[in-house]
């Protein structure tokens, strides 16, 4: 894999594999362990040729075990490497939650400094894949509430190569979040060279006065093709990419609200208890008296999951369509 | 159980008078922190104690065969006695009972969940097994970067070996053949539940032959034999050798901890029938049967580790609890603005 020295046009599963072999390249404390990630070079081809190149004890093909490949990453952190580990679907996190929530994400504070865990948890979300329930999940809310954690969810690909490098030098855990179905979907420019974008910073992707929509992951890119219909009609929408769920940037949404007047939060995970109930209420505790109309919230049902059918998929996901209709609610209200 | 347990002799595996002494010297340290903490508790003083009072033969044992500056250790909560063995300071004992502001911890842990990077010893929760990942990562770097010469304890108790990630543990250390021990301190209870509720083995060494590593069993009130066998697992994993499953069997003569209480669950006889294999008085009774150590000796050891824990108790109660504003770092590094 040549280092293109000036920005190439990648989807974001090139540039997640671009900036991980960077990595690994570059410095000899990272390694990447997971499911598949070796001979098979990861179910969406990610590290596809790494094992030849970095060798078998830097690209792990680990037991089919989740709680152990964090567990023993932990480890390796606490011992001074920098560890990638891969659950291999965001759905198969759940046997290694003891070990991101009760011991990654307090090891710094119960040490109180003693030690750290600089260590990056990879993992790929979403659905609108025909995923079913066991491919298809949002996590984000089940980790979000966890001080100690850091939660990043990028949409671009020049984002994936930033944050990812910005969390693979983190000296504290960040658990990467991937939207599958943007994978091949996104493409987009990269820069070339070494660069990190700061975690906890959102991008206002699109600027406009009449309605500030926050979204992250897939969502991003439907809300942008829904507030492009709209300008076409005349409305003026701005979309901010939240990019880091935790920490999360309120000076940038603060700063919208302010000026459009009008929020509405897009995401894929279910409404109760997700990210934007808790954008929702911080912008309603900090900026109650801009606000001309009541915020709203355009989620996933509250159901256990997508289904495997078309028919319940389609049920589940938000459509631009559909987005371009709340947008429109709004910005008349 | 009982005959499994042989009576201790004074084979002595190579260790030195000196050595012999400071077993015994450590496993009065053990026995009087370890009494200090529940007075402390019944006074009033600290919210709460754990005891390891049976364990004291394997956690001496084990400190001799760890190698300090090398080793890494990755403990559980029952492993006050062996912290102190491998260099941890009996102050950092009481600061943590008292949740004192120079406690390593800062006051945050509980009693007996230490971290020293500076001694190698891992930080712990208290969620059983938790640990056992990151003593295997650790091994995973030392065998990566080609660090011979060093290797992981690892320790829990019996009903660690229920755990997912206990399983889960074991099984990667063997795959990559990586330089760790795994040592069970099997007192038999895991709070109220006895072994029998827990496995439907004997042995906890059994569940080593289907991940494909050696199992050694080991009396745990005895300090020399359990010495022997960490110390020939230890070299084993420092040599490339992969790593060992040891069982220690011992006795958890204490409730779980001061919030406990087990005449809820075991008779007194129980306890009873198994206080000859107390580890203190049966090494006690062997250093001076064999002449190591005179009556009048043991005696003086016993006030001056008195004196000692005496006066770190007055030290570390002395000192001052964090300050209110410590809650808020070392959330992650850098300054941290909490959401508000």
């Amino acid at each position: 894999m040549a280092v293109a020295a000036t920005s190439t046009v990648m989807n974001n599963v090139e540039a997640v594999r671009h900036t991980l072999y960077e990595a690994l390249k570059a410095d000899e404390r990272t390694l990447i362990l997971g499911e598949d990630v070796g001979a098979r070079g990861n179910v969406f081809l990610i590290t596809k040729g790494f094992i030849e190149e970095f060798g078998a004890e830097r690209v792990i093909d680990t037991p089919l075990a989740e709680a152990s490949i964090v567990g023993v990453a932990i480890g390796m952190a606490m011992e001074g490497l920098r560890p990638i580990a891969e659950i291999q679907f965001a759905d198969f996190i759940y046997p290694a939650f003891n070990q991101i929530v009760g011991e990654a994400a307090k090891t710094r504070y119960r040490s109180n400094g003693d030690y750290s865990c600089p260590l990056v948890i990879r993992t790929p979300y979403g659905g609108g894949v025909r995923g079913a329930l066991s491919h298809s999940v949002s996590i984000e809310a089940l980790f979000y509430h966890v001080p100690g954690l850091k939660i990043v969810a990028p949409s671009f690909p020049a984002d994936m190569k930033g944050l990812l490098n910005a969390a693979i030098e983190d000296p504290d855990p960040v658990l990467f979040l991937e939207h599958k179905k943007t994978y091949r979907l996104v493409k987009g420019e990269v820069p070339g060279g070494h660069y990190t974008i700061p975690i906890g910073k959102a991008d206002v992707k699109r600027a406009g006065d009449q309605l500030t929509v926050v979204s992250y992951g897939l969502y991003v890119h439907y809300a942008l093709d829904a507030a492009e219909r709209l300008a076409a009609e005349g409305m003026s929408v701005e979309v901010i990419d939240l990019r880091s769920i935790r920490p999360m940037d309120r000076a940038t949404i603060l700063e919208s609200v302010r000026k459009t007047r009008k929020l509405l939060v897009i995401h894929e995970d279910n409404k109760f208890g997700g990210v934007g109930a808790e954008i929702s209420a911080m912008v309603a505790e900090e900026a109650f008296f801009d606000l001309d109309a009541p915020i709203r919230r355009l989620c996933g049902p509250d159901v256990p999951a997508m289904g495997y059918a078309s028919t319940l998929e389609d049920e589940f996901m938000i459509s631009p369509e559909q987005m371009a209709t709340a947008m429109a609610e709004m910005v008349r209200f | 159980m009982t005959n499994a347990i042989s009576t201790p002799t004074l084979e002595r595996h190579g260790l030195t008078d000196d050595q012999l002494r400071w077993m015994l010297n450590n496993m009065f340290v053990q026995r009087t922190l370890d009494n200090r903490g529940f007075q402390l508790n019944r006074q009033g003083k600290i919210p709460f104690a754990t005891g390891s009072e049976g364990h004291e033969g394997i956690h001496a044992g084990a400190a001799l065969a760890f190698e300090r500056g090398r080793d890494v250790l990755a403990p559980y909560y029952r492993d006050m006695g062996l912290c102190v063995g491998v260099g941890m300071d009996p102050l950092d004992v009481l600061l943590s009972m008292f949740a004192r502001a120079a406690d390593k911890s800062g006051g945050r842990q509980f009693p007996n969940h230490y971290t020293n990077k500076a001694l190698g010893l891992l930080s712990i929760s208290s969620i059983i097994a938790a640990q056992c990942p990151h003593a295997v990562g650790v091994a995973y770097a030392m065998k990566l970067r080609k660090e011979g010469g060093r290797a992981v304890l690892c320790t829990f108790g019996d009903g660690a070996t229920s755990e997912g990630e206990w399983h889960e543990s074991i099984n990667f250390a063997a795959v990559h053949a990586l330089p760790v021990v795994f040592l069970c301190e099997n007192n038999e209870w895991a709070i109220s539940t006895p072994r029998r509720d827990q496995m439907a083995i004997e042995d906890i060494i059994e569940k080593a032959a289907g991940y494909g590593l050696p199992g050694v069993k080991v009396d745990g009130s005895d300090p020399i034999a359990s010495y022997a066998v960490v110390k020939e697992a230890m070299d084993r994993a420092r040599s490339g050798g992969g790593p060992t499953l040891v069982e220690a069997k011992c006795y958890r003569f204490l409730s779980h901890t001061t919030d406990d209480d087990d005449r809820t669950y075991r008779t007194r006889e129980e306890i009873e029938s198994h206080r000859h294999l107390d580890p203190v008085p049966r090494f006690e009774r062997l250093l001076i049967e064999h002449g190591i150590l005179t009556s009048d000796e043991v005696s003086r050891m016993k006030k001056d580790v008195l004196a000692e824990v005496n006066e770190v108790t007055d030290r570390a109660e002395a000192l001052p609890y964090p300050a209110a504003s410590e809650l808020y770092t070392n959330v992650y590094e850098g300054t941290y603005e909490p959401w508000l």
